[in-house]
């Protein structure tokens, strides 16, 4: 057993987080919230030179070769400072799949150019339906002459609008289970017959709907195996959970530091108000859930980046970090009185996030009956 | 990171659990229950000792096994899990033993070590009193010098097995004109001493656990104070090398949560299993995730003391998360059963034989006894986070 991280890894963390705050100020994050694209191509030019979108990607690609786990302090750091982009959809869920799923051909074209930082992808899974299972998936793909069809609506995909290719998971036949008939494909987001349209969303962070009409994709686009795809998106499903909870645990920690810093400098009766013991408990709950939050995402993303089953893991470290996250945040709110209530204040920043945070990759009524089912019942 | 044991480690835990298995079984519950004594046994603390296992991570010199924590942590683990009582020993194993290694002399040290490590002699602590709980530095037992021994009076309380201890390690303020904490001292008495008396106090399931002792006129050797006289508030604070992780609570919920688990599975209720009822699903899945955090964290504060370091608020934080648990685990637990949730054991519809009804119970004084909830948050605030202190009258 090790719970340590490596020296490497320390100072992975350290160089995230000096980068973030000087090339990511709250100022930034505003700004970026109300801008149409909802991302800074320069900074995201910067971060492909860092290496961070190749960074678990191997050599031969152009990546970096590293962890999961290092991919995991990165994004705790992008989570602490409230990074706006296209960075999650196109590396957790645009080139995990690839990787796992996409022939060498796909692969050779695709990941070097994800690596420099030249491609944006992102994945349409979500409905109407509103559901992370196959149920949910009701868009067609037909195949006709040499190539598929793609009719559907699909909701809630991030940055569908700044996006080169959208993996899109359809339903390709009504198989047995709603698990058989799914395929993936690549496809082009400059295809005739995509509509694709941001939702104003409390998080900003730039949801779309994307309808596909009549949307025709050759058949060397398809990801994976034909009618074969869900393992891949289920697998893909719990990088991304866990993926967020890094995210949401560093914005956690964030809301937890900026809490601290005003109750020892805010004075109340003559003095700060973290001396009050009520402020005192909430805070001490506070550091609770962002440490106990902590451990058990490091334990879970320590069995995904090792390949080891961890639907259970998973399930666990995000039913108790959405509720960690929404809770730190909210009790941030409340020390901070009523500035911490108005649009210009940060806290309120990390509390719109959290509960966007908490929605994505299944909520808390969702993972606790994934961890039912993992206990036996 | 590596979250994974090693195959020794493995094998470890497999030794321990065939041995649990085999030792603590549904018998040997009913036995100690019709004992009186759930969370006790002398002849069980005494197996472990022969296992080698007792005083496992303690230093070889003094008689213990010289394991690494991490092994430690295992084996708390498989005892927690377990259910095992370990009333037996906890004071000697994780408290005065290792402030007798830390602050001991030579003579306390050969004296008394030995007989701890063999489970041969059993304490128990007198510090709190009926005016000093949390704050216990406002303690008002009297120790006076009278040629070479201290006279002790005084009333000491919440005292778990002092009707079943040989010896009693206990603090005594020997300068009442001193600020509070340092007039205090610490001294290791005979039980059997003339002027002792105990007097039980019954807890909420009417079990005999907790005592008050009354000191009247106690004479104690002078050579039984242990660290320097006044100096016995320091000597309570060592920053103990025990293992603190707290494994047990989440490892004993974690068994519980599986026999309600099976009950829900085997229980119909309007003509369903219990398990297909989404409320029930969902209040046992919450409890498996709150066990599976409070486990990692316990893990994190092992991790630590391996590595060296001190997890003070650390160690505060798995103490109050466990223990905040297991009230809730005895809550949704009292619900799954519903009507039959309060039955006690002897009655032929108790489910689990009263197990839940008596860990709903028990919980209770989980969060009062070692430090209550507040007083953990209240370290964690002002250690750990370095919050200012409130201002005192």
């Amino acid at each position: 057993m090790n719970l340590d991280f490596s020296e490497e890894q320390e100072m992975l963390r350290t160089t995230t987080r000096d980068f973030l705050t000087k090339e990511c100020p709250k100022t930034l994050v505003r700004e970026l919230e109300e801008d149409e694209k909802g991302y800074s191509p320069d900074l995201w030019k910067e971060m492909a030179e860092l290496g961070w979108m190749g960074l678990v990607l191997p050599e031969e690609y152009d990546g970096m070769g590293m962890g999961f786990m290092d991919l995991i302090i990165l994004l705790e750091e992008m989570g602490r400072n409230i990074l706006p982009g296209p960075f999650f959809c196109t590396v957790i869920l645009g080139s995990l799949p690839i990787l796992e799923a996409g022939s060498e051909e796909q692969k050779k074209e695709l990941l070097p150019k994800i690596s420099a930082g030249e491609l944006i992808l992102t994945l349409a899974l979500t409905e109407p339906s509103a559901r992370y299972d196959a149920t949910g998936v009701a868009t067609r793909a037909v195949a006709q002459d040499d190539g598929f069809v793609i009719n559907g609506t699909k909701l809630f995909v991030e940055n569908a609008h700044i996006a080169d290719y959208i993996i899109c998971v359809t339903r390709t036949k009504e198989g047995a289970s709603p698990e058989d008939g799914i395929t993936l494909f690549l496809v082009d987001a400059k295809s005739p017959g995509i509509r694709c349209e941001v939702m104003p969303t409390m998080g900003a962070d730039k949801l779309c709907e994307v309808v596909f009409a009549d949307v025709k994709v050759p058949k060397k686009n398809m990801l994976g195996e034909l009618d074969k795809g869900w393992p891949v998106v289920q697998r893909n499903m719990e990088q991304a959970a866990i993926a967020k909870c890094a995210e949401m645990i560093g914005g956690a920690q964030a809301a937890l530091d900026m809490t601290l810093a005003y109750a020892k400098e805010r004075v109340q009766y003559g003095r700060p108000i973290g001396s009050f013991q009520v402020i005192q408990h909430y805070c001490a709950n506070m550091w609770i859930s962002v440490e106990t939050g902590k451990n058990i995402l490091y334990q879970a993303a320590w069995k995904v980046g090792e390949g080891l089953p961890a639907t259970k893991e998973v399930a666990v470290a995000k039913g108790y970090i959405n509720e960690a996250y929404k809770f730190v945040s909210e009790r941030g709110v409340q020390c901070h009185g009523a500035i911490g209530t108005t649009r210009d204040h940060d806290i309120g920043l990390y509390y719109r996030r959290a509960k966007a945070a908490e929605l994505a990759f299944g909520d808390t009524d969702f993972q606790r009956e994934l961890v039912a089912q993992q206990i036996g019942l | 990171m590596d979250f994974s044991f090693t195959e020794e480690e493995e094998r470890f835990r497999a030794e321990v659990r065939a041995f649990l298995d085999q030792e603590v079984t549904e018998e040997f519950h009913q036995e100690l229950e019709e004992r009186g004594e759930t969370e006790f046994s002398r002849e069980f603390t005494k197996k472990l000792a022969q296992k080698g296992w007792l005083a496992m991570a303690w230093p070889k010199e003094y008689g213990g096994g010289g394991a690494t924590m991490m092994e430690q942590l295992i084996f708390s683990e498989e005892i927690g899990y377990h259910h095992a009582p370990t009333g037996g020993h906890r004071q000697g194993i994780n408290l005065i033993g290792p402030c007798l290694i830390v602050h001991g002399t030579e003579e306390q040290k050969r004296e008394y070590l030995p007989a701890i490590t063999a489970g041969e002699v059993v304490w128990c602590q007198g510090f709190s009193e009926p005016n000093a709980g949390s704050d216990l530095a406002s303690l008002q037992c009297r120790a006076v010098e009278d040629g070479d021994y201290y006279v002790i009076d005084g009333q000491k309380t919440w005292t778990t097995n002092a009707h079943r201890a040989d010896w009693c390690h206990l603090l005594a303020r020997t300068d009442p004109d001193a600020p509070r904490h340092r007039g205090i001292s610490y001294f290791l008495i005979d039980m059997k001493s003339p002027g002792i008396s105990v007097r039980p106090l019954i807890n909420m399931l009417a079990s005999h656990d907790f005592n008050e002792v009354f000191l009247d006129g106690v004479r104690v050797p002078k050579e039984n104070i242990l660290g320097e006289k006044n100096r016995g508030w320091y000597v309570s604070q060592t920053t103990l090398s025990f293992e603190r992780s707290g494994i047990a609570i989440p490892a004993g919920a974690k068994r519980n949560l599986e026999l309600l688990v099976e009950y829900a599975k085997e229980t119909k209720r309007n003509g369903a299993p219990l398990a297909q009822d989404p409320i029930v699903r969902h209040k046992l899945a919450e409890m498996a995730v709150d066990i599976e955090v409070n486990r990692m964290i316990a893990y994190r504060v092992a991790w630590m003391q391996h590595q060296g370091l001190i997890p003070v608020y650390e160690a505060s934080m798995s103490k109050l998360f466990g223990t905040e648990l297991i009230k809730r685990l005895g809550d949704i637990g009292m619900q799954i059963l519903g009507l039959f949730g309060p039955l006690e054991r002897g009655s032929r519809w108790a489910p689990l034989r009263g197990r839940i009804a008596r860990a709903c119970q028990f919980s209770l004084g989980g969060t009062i006894a070692m430090g209550s909830s507040e007083i953990m948050k209240n370290i964690i605030a002002t250690r750990g986070l370095e919050l200012p202190r409130e201002p005192r009258p």
